[in-house]
Parts: C-alpha cells; structure tokens; sequence
C-alpha cells in the first residue's frame, strides 16, 4: 500500500493532480460552510482577508527584516478610503475598481510617509514609530468628526456600498447553473481570485532581484549596503508595498462588512497580523498562508467550544474566549521565537539565518 | 499666565512618572540594546497590586499614609519578580539571536500580562482608593496638590538614588561596564547575566512605583493603562538619548512638559480645530522629529553603527 503512494508521488503529474484536489477543494468549501452555517462562509472571508494582511506584512517584516507594529493603520486607511468614497456619508458612490486602487495608493502614501524618516534608523525605532503611527491613526480616525465630519468619530460609517460588478450586486443571491450563490459566497470567490494574484506576486517577488535586495538587508545591512544596494530605498519600498496590501485588505474589508468605525483598527489587529507570520513562519508566503488562517478560526474555534464548556463546568463564564485568544496570540509569540524561530514552516534561508547566533 | 504655570505643574508631575518609566527602558537599552515592549505592563501591574492592597486594608483602620506604604512595598517585589522572570524566560533565551526576535517575544508578553492581568482584575476601569485626603495649595494663580508635590518628591528621591547607585557603587560600576562591552566586562570577572537581571529588576522597581503614583494621580487604574504610558515613557528615552540615564530623566520631564503644554493651548492655537482630545499625539510628533533631526537624543552619544 505504501509502496503504491510513493510511486504515485514520483508519477510527473502528481503535483498538477495535487493542486486540483486543492482548486476542487477551494471551489467546493463555501458550499459546504453554507450547510453548516452562512456564519462559516463570513467567518472564512475574514480569514482570506487575514491572509492577505499577512502576506502584505510579511513582506516588511518576513522578506525585508522590519518590524511593523502599526501594520493595522494602512488596512485602516484602505477602508477608510473606500468607506469615504461609497457610501451616503458623502453622497459619493463611485465603483469599487475605482477606490480600491485609490485606496491602495493612498495608503502606499502613508507608508513612504512614515517610512522615510525612520527607515535610514535601527530597526527597533521602526517598530516604536510604526506603533505609534497606528495610535495616531486610531485617534485622528475617531477624532476626525469636528469641525468638519469627515470620519463621523467613533460611530463610524455605515451603509457602504457593497461591490457590484456589472449586474452583480455582490450582497445579494444570485441563481447562476442552478445553485445558489448567497453575497459571501460571491465574495468568496472574488476574494479567492485575488488571494491567487496576491500569492503569486509574493511568490515572485521572493525570488526576484528586490526580493533578493530584501533578503541581503535583513541577513546584513552593512554588507548589503556595501554590495551597492541603496538600503534606504529598497526598505522603503518593502514598506510601501506591505502597505499597498494593507489598503487593498482594507478596501475589501469595508465593503465585505458595510460599516468601519475605529473600534476594527486597534493595536491588537496589528499584533494579530505579526502574530500570524510569526506562527506560520517568517518569510515563507506558505507558512504565512498557514499562520493566517489557524490564527484567524481559533477565536471561532473558541468562541464554539471555550464558552459552552464553561458555561457547562461552572454554570458561568470564567474566562472569556477573548481572553483566551489573546493569550493564545502572546505565547504563540514567546514560544516560537524562543523554541521555534522559523515558525510552524519556516523558509529555508530564514531557517539557517535563526538557527545562527551571534556571540 | 495663570494657565502656563498650572500646565507647567501638571507637566512635571506627569514628566517625573515618565522619566522613572523611561529609566526602565533606557537602562534595559543601554545594557542589551532591547527595547523591552513589556516594560510598560510591568507599570500597569505594580499599580493593580497596589489597587488590591489598599482595597484589602482600607478597612482595617490603619492610617491611610501607612497602608499606602504598604502597598508600594507590596507593589514593588510584585514587579521585581515580574521583571526577572521576563528576562529569564522571554529575552536570555535569544541573547545573540537576531534583533527581531527579541522584539517580538517583547510584544508577546506584554500581551500576556495585559490579559492575565484583565482576568485578574476585570476589564473595567478600576476606581484607585484614594484614601489619603488630597489638599490643594493655591500659589500664584495655580494650584498644586498633595498628590502631585508628594510624586515630585518621591520620584525626585528615588532617581537622585539611582544615580548613586549607577555612578557611586560597584554594582554600578558593573553595570556600565557590562553596558559598554559585555565581552570584556565579562573577562573582568562581571557575571553579564546577573547584571543584566539586575537591571531588569531595578527598572521594574521604579516602575512598580510609577505605577502607584500615575494610578493615585489620575485615581484610575485600567489593566491597559501600561501600554500607552510605556509608549510616551519610550518616546521619553528617546528624546533624552536612548541608553543614557540623564537622557532619560530629562526627557521624561521635558515630554511632560510638551504634553501638557500641547494641551492645553492645542485649541487657542489651532482655533478650535483641535482640541485636547489630541494629547496623547505629541508624544509620537516628539519622537518623530527627534529621530529625524537628532536621532541620538538630546545628551546620547552620536553611534556609528546604524544597523
């Protein structure tokens, strides 16, 4: 029996064979998620939606070595765009094709921004600046409603328009090859057609010349710099990048939900999103991908087995999943990089580079 | 006129907790060139201890200055602890590991204290007992309260102790010796380890402190509050140079000051357009223009090694 799977291993289709079984899966899950609850179908588009916060940071601080604490900011900044510009609060409804680009040049912005003045420092400055730039952006966010409404304050914007795309309204169902199509699993797909090109471009990315760049300056600034790679330029554009996909996320976001208010772009988002390339593994697109999506159904997990557990043993809640969750997030934190630096499934360079220590 | 001085006041009352605060960081900085994330929870525990102690012996009729003592003196071997077992467990095990790593083990404990002191102590804010009756004192147009000379005073006394110690005894001695090279201190016979467990412990202790003070100050104490005040108290270093202690002093008194200031004239200056709701940003202003003109701080030493 063993012997038959190896051989079929080695057979030259079987990773074409392997990746339908994945796409076959893919295509399949929202329907089966749908029978359990249309809740799965949201619940997995958040995840997707983590993934490609993930895979947007991991390129600061998984390709390029920089810490980015204030990552939640740009995918603030993308919804915020996006909410701005498709909703009644200012009678703007322009189409999604439009703001997303938009969205996610604005927040490139933000992260040249910020970036320049700190990125030519020690890399620990970075991640206090950054930090303190989401704070910034959390509290002009909120802040922002006097004397010119612009962010409507802590109440946030509501009634923003969902994608549509041609006849599509991607909120409502649709009849399509006599299966039912609920607004999520719409979503889904669409949500799934972009996670390809983001992955695909992380994928190149990695192996390009920048990607290489990266590498060189996280392993050894000095050296890098002094094989002639323009250290300030190239980190900035790690960070601008990462932010990009942190706009995108972001605009997605808001027209998934319908609503933004400051209350979904606090300090524990952008742990959550370390977090998960930590776990997964720094640098390595897969690893993140993983990461990502563990991290992003154990709150569900929880929030389905912790509480009713509970409520079962003492009659009431002891601990709340929340807690839980975070405390999952900080060992996750310290026991990876204390045991297991290169995460869950680590890059191999990363691998060699952790396992090295200097004197 | 009047407001200036009051605004002063407050600003060095809320500058002497920052500069103990960012006593903490600097010194972790300057010994294994960490920026110790977790530092500020270390604040907020020393405060939700004192916050128990007091709730616990209010009743018992002590003299209210005595069970404040108390408190502190509970409060501060709390932290110690908490300090030394931060350092054992999350930081000494990636000594030599690459710079990010001990960062991020910096951000997850800070995330587990957080948390385990919310199911300690409730996700509310939590109303610190002020037990001991607050006079106020009324002198050219501004007020000054007990609580505030009594935090002035305090953190005054315990940084002219810490001077002594760093630049007066052997320990100190040791100290920045293992801060100026490890390798060498070390041939001179300096147990690097015990040093820089030491200094963790030191710092936690001054923070222990900080905790007790900002929380009667504002009478709040929240299982949250570390994290902010960490960050103005890093901001604090910064701006004073990071890894030098004066630097850390001075800076924590003169962001106090800014603050404060900030705050109170945000809104004449800006016509209304902001208002004081903007506080907590001057902080992030300072210590952006800081690493832009002058990345070394005010008294730092200018570093060759950027990397």
């Amino acid at each position: 029996m063993t012997g038959s799977i190896a051989r079929l291993k080695r057979h030259p289709a079987a990773p074409w064979a392997g990746a339908a079984i994945v796409a076959l899966a893919l295509l399949a899950l929202p329907f089966a998620l749908a029978a359990v609850g249309t809740a799965w179908v949201r619940i997995t588009n958040l995840a997707i939606l983590f993934v490609f916060l993930s895979l947007g940071l991991n390129i600061v601080v998984g390709f390029a070595g920089l810490l980015d604490l204030g990552y939640v900011a740009f995918y603030a900044v993308g919804a915020y765009v996006y909410a701005l510009l498709a909703s009644p609060h200012f009678g703007i409804h322009w189409p999604f094709w439009a703001i997303l680009p938009l969205g996610a040049a604005v927040a490139a912005l933000f992260g040249v921004l910020i970036g320049a003045p700190t990125l030519k420092l020690r890399g620990d400055y970075l991640a206090i600046v950054t930090l303190g730039f989401g704070e910034i952006v959390r509290i002009f966010l909120n802040n922002l409603s006097q004397p010119v409404n612009i962010t409507n304050g802590p109440q946030g914007i509501a009634r923003i328009d969902p994608f549509r795309l041609g006849g599509i309204d991607f909120s409502k169902s649709d009849n399509f090859l006599g299966l039912s199509f609920s607004g999520p699993i719409k979503y889904y797909y669409l949500l799934l057609a972009v996670l390809l090109a983001v992955i695909f471009i992380n994928v190149r990315l990695q192996n390009s010349r920048i990607g290489r760049a990266w590498e060189a300056i996280r392993e050894d600034e000095i050296a890098a710099r002094a094989m002639g790679i323009d250290t300030t330029r190239v980190k900035l554009l790690a960070f601008s990048m990462g932010a990009t996909f942190g706009g995108v996320a972001g605009g997605m976001f808001s027209a998934i939900q319908g609503f933004v208010s400051p209350e979904s772009f606090v300090l524990v988002e952008s742990i959550m999103v370390v977090s998960m390339v930590v776990l997964g593994g720094m640098g390595n697109v897969w690893g993140v991908i993983l990461g990502a999506v563990l991290l992003s159904f154990v709150p569900e997990i929880l929030r389905f087995t912790v509480e009713p557990a509970q409520k079962q043993l003492f009659g009431r809640m002891i601990i709340e999943p929340e807690v839980i969750r975070m405390l999952i997030f900080g060992f996750a934190l310290v026991l990876v990089m204390t045991l297991r630096p290169g995460g869950l499934w680590p890059s191999t360079v990363r691998k060699r580079e952790l396992a090295e220590r200097r004197p | 006129m009047d407001i200036f001085i009051q605004q002063v006041i407050n600003g060095l009352t809320l500058g002497a907790v920052y500069a103990m605060v960012a006593l903490g960081y600097t010194m972790v900085y300057g010994i294994i060139q960490l920026i110790n994330f977790a530092h500020g929870e270390v604040v907020m525990i020393g405060a939700m201890v004192a916050f128990s102690v007091i709730g616990a012996l209010a009743p018992s009729g002590l003299p209210p200055l005595a069970i404040v003592l108390v408190a502190a003196g509970c409060a501060i071997p709390v932290c110690m602890l908490v300090g030394y077992a931060m350092e054992r467990l999350a930081y000494r095990p990636l000594r030599g590991a690459p710079r990010l790593a001990p960062l991020i083990t910096a951000i997850g404990v800070s995330i587990i204290l957080q948390h385990l002191a919310m199911m300690i102590w409730s996700r509310n804010p939590l109303a610190f007992p002020q037990i001991i009756k607050v006079e106020s004192y009324h002198f050219a147009g501004a007020t000054i309260t007990s609580v505030q000379i009594a935090i002035l005073a305090i953190s005054l006394a315990m940084m002219a102790g810490l001077a002594a110690l760093v630049y007066r005894t052997r320990l100190g001695t040791a100290m920045r010796a293992t801060a100026h090279n490890p390798q060498v201190a070390g041939l001179m016979g300096i147990d690097a380890n015990r040093i820089i467990a030491l200094t963790f412990v030191i710092g936690a202790a001054l923070a222990a402190v900080a905790g007790v003070m900002v929380a009667s100050y504002y009478g709040i104490a929240h299982y949250a509050m570390g994290s902010q005040l960490g960050l103005k108290a890093f901001c604090a270093a910064v701006l004073g140079g990071i890894g030098n202690i004066p630097g850390a002093m001075l800076g924590g008194v003169l962001l106090g000051v800014v603050e404060a200031l900030g705050a109170g004239y945000i809104g004449d200056l800006t016509g209304n357009v902001f208002g004081s709701n903007y506080q907590d940003v001057f902080a992030f202003i300072v210590l952006i223009a800081v690493l832009v003109l002058r990345p070394s701080g005010l008294l730092g030493e200018r570093v060759g090694d950027r990397a």
